[in-house]
């Protein structure tokens, strides 16, 4: 049986072609294996969005793994210190690429109502959060909101070779990453 | 202590029939379980498809927006209550004369950075003109920092969309609004504004 072709590609109609960018992002955005760096309250939230009733599964981020080795979204729900900072930085350097952050919460995001010295006056000083989620501390339905529209921006703009990695505003926050000094070190 | 020691109490295992040795009741208790769970209702809110169900939009403190007079101005008077109370001081306002003769001050620019807002309502509580006010849109999320620093536009655009659904609170009780004489505008204008147009982008997600 012959299949038709399609004048304008020369394929057969029962050929589907696509980019594999897009493969590997719709492969990436829907396994989506988050790190949970939750040091406050934000931190139930999260539970909550994992379990049964919320139920993070449904996007495929349900596999909370406590190595970063096997994560490539961190999650960061809470404050930030300046004393933590050293663990998170090390913590998101040792996750491989392609990784994502969503900033969860007032404190993670801006510091919140905790504007002082110690604590950090947002993380993306420190490391580029892809999604800000505002809330103190907000609802699951939001964190599953910022999910979607991590996932969504996955798909639009992820490459396979990763190169959205290497955009001039994400290297500086990894230049942030090397100027910090190693706190007890 | 050595083992002939009378103090000690030497109890034997039980002894397992047929049906123990086999782990047959607890593997069938196991399944009892399994199949409960199977048959029980489902628990899930399935957000993106489902809303979740808020008990009384009108108390719930989600964005922020500023609620617009009869005439279609800002209500606010730039009085800095609310910047005052704010435990997270993410409200700015820069208050200027005001040009109309019902008020001496109104707000040249009023941002609200949603990012380090808590979102505790303190700033609704202490509007002495019922000018600020939360609404009860609750899945805000953004790309970064700067869209998330809402500024007078984009707060009077949340009030154009919601205002329908959420009355604002001296509608609602009836109370009479301070600013609604004097303006020297024509009583036939005073009727709201028809068509609620987005003047900045709200990234809320409606469903």
């Amino acid at each position: 049986m012959a299949v038709a072709t399609n004048p304008q590609t020369g394929l057969p109609d029962n050929v589907m072609v696509s980019r594999l960018d897009a493969l590997a992002n719709w492969c990436r955005k829907n396994s989506l294996w988050p790190m949970p760096f939750a040091t406050a309250c934000c931190g139930i939230e999260l539970m909550a969005t994992g379990a049964s009733r919320h139920d993070l599964a449904r996007f495929g981020a349900e596999v909370f793994r406590f190595s970063p080795r096997q994560c490539d979204l961190m999650i960061v729900a809470g404050r930030v210190v300046m004393k933590m900072l050293p663990v998170l930085q090390r913590i998101w350097q040792q996750m491989p690429e392609p990784k994502w952050c969503i900033s969860m919460g007032a404190c993670a995001s801006t510091g919140g109502v905790f504007d002082t010295y110690c604590v950090v006056q947002g993380i993306d000083r420190f490391i580029p959060v892809d999604m800000y989620v505002p809330g103190c501390p907000p609802r699951p339905e939001q964190l599953i909101q910022g999910i979607i529209d991590l996932q969504d921006k996955i798909q639009r703009e992820g490459t396979l070779s990763g190169k959205e990695f290497a955009l001039p505003q994400r290297q500086q926050r990894k230049r942030a990453l090397v100027e910090l000094p190693i706190i007890g070190q | 202590m050595k083992s002939q020691d009378p103090a000690i109490r030497w109890v034997d295992e039980p002894k397992l029939g047929l049906a123990g040795k086999m782990y047959l009741p607890l593997f069938l208790q196991g399944l009892t379980v399994t199949t409960k769970h199977l048959v029980s209702p489902k628990v899930t809110v399935s957000y993106p498809d489902q809303e979740p169900q808020i008990d009384n939009p009108l108390i719930y403190r989600g964005v922020h927006r500023l609620n617009k007079d009869a005439q279609g101005r800002v209500k606010c008077v730039a009085c800095f209550l609310c910047a005052t109370a704010c435990p997270a001081h993410c409200i700015d306002i820069v208050g200027v004369e005001s040009p109309w003769p019902d008020r001496e001050k109104y707000p040249e620019s009023f941002t609200i950075d949603e990012l380090r807002c808590i979102f505790c309502g303190m700033c609704e509580e202490a509007c002495p003109v019922d000018a600020i006010e939360l609404t009860s849109l609750y899945n805000l999320t953004g790309r970064s920092r700067e869209e998330m620093v809402f500024d007078k536009e984009k707060l009077l655009s949340v009030y154009e969309a919601t205002k329908d659904a959420e009355p604002m609170a001296s509608v609602r009780h009836g109370l009479p609004t301070p600013s609604s004489e004097g303006t020297g505008a024509p009583q036939s204008a005073a009727p709201p504004q028809a068509s609620p147009v987005l003047q900045g982008d709200v990234h809320t997600h409606s469903h």
